[in-house]
């Protein structure tokens, strides 16, 4: 297995992206582009052969990164991302099929999609880049938003309620959960690897930033500003279930309404894929036996 | 799990060579037949039969069966599976048939081979689930937003149900597009005997792989390696690395979304790679035309009592005979105009309050007369009923 200490971020880009397709649309000070290295890092360190990984999206800022990658890529309709995905893994089982989706593509209009794709535990590897705003229509109001958040169809702060995206999948039995901020480098890599390589439904979560519009609207500040607000806002699961088992008062209330980040689930039990093929056994022996061997 | 289509399987699969089935059972046989590996739908009334028939035929055949979780998912899990190498279909009725509307066009844009049965039932809305109508003879064309050109065919009979959707397959694969089969509640739940085509009885046109250099390889251009607008198929997972996109794209596959001849040059490719073949694709029945002065024009169900009203007129000595759609998009024009040439009057047979009908309309000469005998509400036409047209008509 290659280390990363081969390779630099220009090498692995070079390696991986589709030339004609650069400079990207993302803007100053937005996060998409950090998960484009670490998906390449997690597939470099896999040593996966591109050829047979396929990408998939649906509509959004973050959609567009199958469009970079020098590799299949299915730019699907809004929110339908993962039911085109599994289609296409069920008719190529053999392919790492990775899904690039945002929050509102995702969990807005494709949210029944997600909690199907989740139940079946249909083996792909899902990268929702939650930017708690729509962002190539110009900043309206995500279900990831948070409340009081300001968008352009909020202009008054939004009354609703956050969908958890995360906590949603753990509840949905997915066979891996994992939430981070893209401003930690080490662990998303590592994360998308285990979601890689493991059977069934894989769901990282990457909170990325979005200055032009959401920082802009919710006066988080500059580029800098904002970027710390996601770090200063977020808290280790495993720190988090320490203070409110063993923490003070004070502690406990310090940590309300930060964002919960970390391995949420880790389990090992079969894909979709998986059970299909022992379903196809099962029903192709009993034709086997019935009209005898004679294929 | 495969894609590769094993006729022995299916022959054991599909039993004896003569059955009195459904119409809708008769659209998975065929699809079986075709080799089809892949069915994502959701059940509705009254295609629930075909989804039932592909789940207990294709794990047989170790093809993929998945219960989507709505038909959008339906629609899109039958792309997404061409696109793994899959031939691939789905099947709904009227409502379902509105949901998919957005990725029957995602389909067409991205030239996905795939097949739609559509078990049409009244509406608009819930309208009568378990009664059959023609009412989305303009939606299979128009439904999606923009331009575009549709292939849609109507079975008549449950034997044709099976051929025609075998027919549905090959024409997807030959000009990479979704075709949709438009049946109904009537055909569709109709009990008949069908005959299951041996190997050698039928062809299968299967699809066009791209074998070129990977370097040289145009994936959304014509042929590079045969005379066609239909460029050659690089499935996924061999290498060609295709960027696949709903969004206006240049030959690349790559976004071109502010440019108008980029636009233009597409869309007019995938329009004129079907118009282009109009009269090699399109397939119609004539019964008794050669001295009629009046002619039916119908398709799918209501074409059954037109053909009953042909020969009950014909027992008194009237002129008529029948122009049966057996393809009804692209819209087979010239065979219209012809016939319109020959007879004084042409009564257009639908389930509907008049869809087909406006199009006979614009392609009949002025001098023939075009009239509609429309029936809605799930009833059938009754050949007295249609005899009353042919009345009035002398």
């Amino acid at each position: 297995m290659s280390n990363m200490k081969d390779m630099t971020g220009e090498q692995i880009r070079k390696k991986y992206l589709r030339d004609g397709m650069l400079p990207t649309i993302f803007c100053n000070g937005c996060g998409h582009g950090l998960s484009i290295d670490y998906v390449l890092w997690a597939i470099e360190e896999l040593e996966l052969d591109i050829d047979k990984v396929s990408f998939a999206s649906g509509i959004g800022c973050s959609s567009r990164i199958p469009g970079y990658m020098n590799a299949d890529g299915l730019h699907t309709t809004h929110g339908r991302a993962l039911a085109f995905a599994t289609g296409l893994k069920a008719a190529l089982p053999e392919n790492d099929v990775i899904v690039f989706t945002g929050d509102g593509d995702c969990t807005g209009i494709g949210g029944n999609h997600f909690i199907h794709a989740a139940r079946r535990n249909i083996d792909m590897t899902v990268i929702l880049l939650n930017n708690y705003i729509y962002g190539m229509t110009g900043g309206q109001l995500a279900p990831t938003a948070p409340k009081n958040s300001i968008s352009t169809t909020s202009p008054y702060g939004n009354i609703e309620h956050a969908f958890n995206i995360s906590e949603l999948a753990v509840a949905l039995g997915a066979a891996y959960v994992a939430r981070w901020p893209v401003s930690y480098p080490y662990q998303p890599i590592k994360s998308i690897k285990e979601g890689i390589q493991k059977k069934g439904f894989s769901l990282i979560e990457l909170m990325s930033p979005c200055p032009t519009a959401f920082g802009r609207r919710n006066k988080l500040g500059k580029i800098d500003a904002l970027w710390d607000w996601y770090d200063n806002n977020a808290i280790l699961v495993e720190d988090y279930d320490r203070i409110m088992n063993f923490g003070s008062e004070e502690e406990k209330a310090g940590i309300q309404g930060k964002y919960k980040i970390g391995v949420f689930q880790n389990l090992e039990k079969p894909g979709f894929i998986a059970e299909y093929a022992k379903l196809v056994n099962r029903v192709t022996a009993a034709d086997d036996a019935k009209f005898g061997g004679d294929l | 799990m495969t894609n590769e289509r094993d006729p022995v399987r299916i022959r054991r699969v599909l039993g004896n060579k003569v059955q009195f089935i459904q119409g809708d059972m008769a659209v998975a046989y065929g699809g079986l037949l075709a080799g089809c590996s892949f069915f994502g739908g959701y059940p509705i009334t009254p295609a629930s039969e075909v989804a039932e028939g592909m789940a207990r035929l294709l794990p047989r055949v170790k093809g993929t069966f998945i219960q989507m979780e709505d038909e959008i998912a339906g629609i899109a899990s039958t792309i997404g599976a061409a696109w793994g190498g899959a031939k691939s279909m789905t099947a709904t009725s009227g409502p379902g048939f509105s949901l998919m509307m957005e990725n029957y066009g995602y389909a067409i844009m991205t030239e996905t081979p795939c097949v739609i049965a559509n078990v049409q039932r009244t509406g608009p809305s819930t309208g009568q689930p378990t009664l059959g109508a023609q009412g989305d003879m303009m939606q299979v064309r128009w439904g999606s937003h923009g331009d575009m050109e549709a292939i849609a065919l109507c079975p008549s009979t449950v034997q044709e149900c099976l051929d025609m959707t075998i027919e549905c397959f090959n024409l997807a694969e030959k000009y990479r597009h979704p075709v949709c089969l438009m049946t109904d509640g009537e055909i569709g739940h109709l009990r008949e005997k069908v005959v299951i085509p041996d190997e050698d009885e039928m062809e299968l046109f299967e699809r066009v792989l791209a074998t070129i250099d990977k370097d040289k390889f145009i994936p959304f251009s014509e042929s590079q390696t045969r005379d066609s607008k239909v460029p050659d198929f690089p499935t996924f997972g061999s290498g060609y690395h295709t960027y696949v996109t709903g969004l206006t794209h240049n030959d690349k596959g790559f976004p071109a979304t502010d440019k108008q001849p980029d636009h233009e040059r597409l869309i007019l490719r995938l329009i004129s790679k079907i118009t282009d073949d109009r009269e090699k694709l399109t397939s119609v029945e004539e019964i008794e035309l050669d001295d009629a002065e009046v002619a039916f024009v119908s398709f799918g169900a209501s074409a059954r009592p037109c053909e009953s009203a042909v020969w009950e007129a014909r027992k008194k000595g009237m002129k008529v005979g029948m122009l049966r759609l057996k393809t009804v998009w692209p819209f087979p024009r010239d065979v219209v105009t012809q016939l319109s040439k020959k007879v004084k009057k042409i009564i257009v047979v639908e389930m509907n309050l008049g869809q087909i009908y406006h199009v006979v309309k614009e392609f009949a000469v002025k001098d023939c007369e075009v009239i509609l005998a429309p029936k809605v509400g799930g009833d059938m036409h009754l050949p007295h009923e249609l005899m009353e047209y042919l009345e009035v008509s002398n």
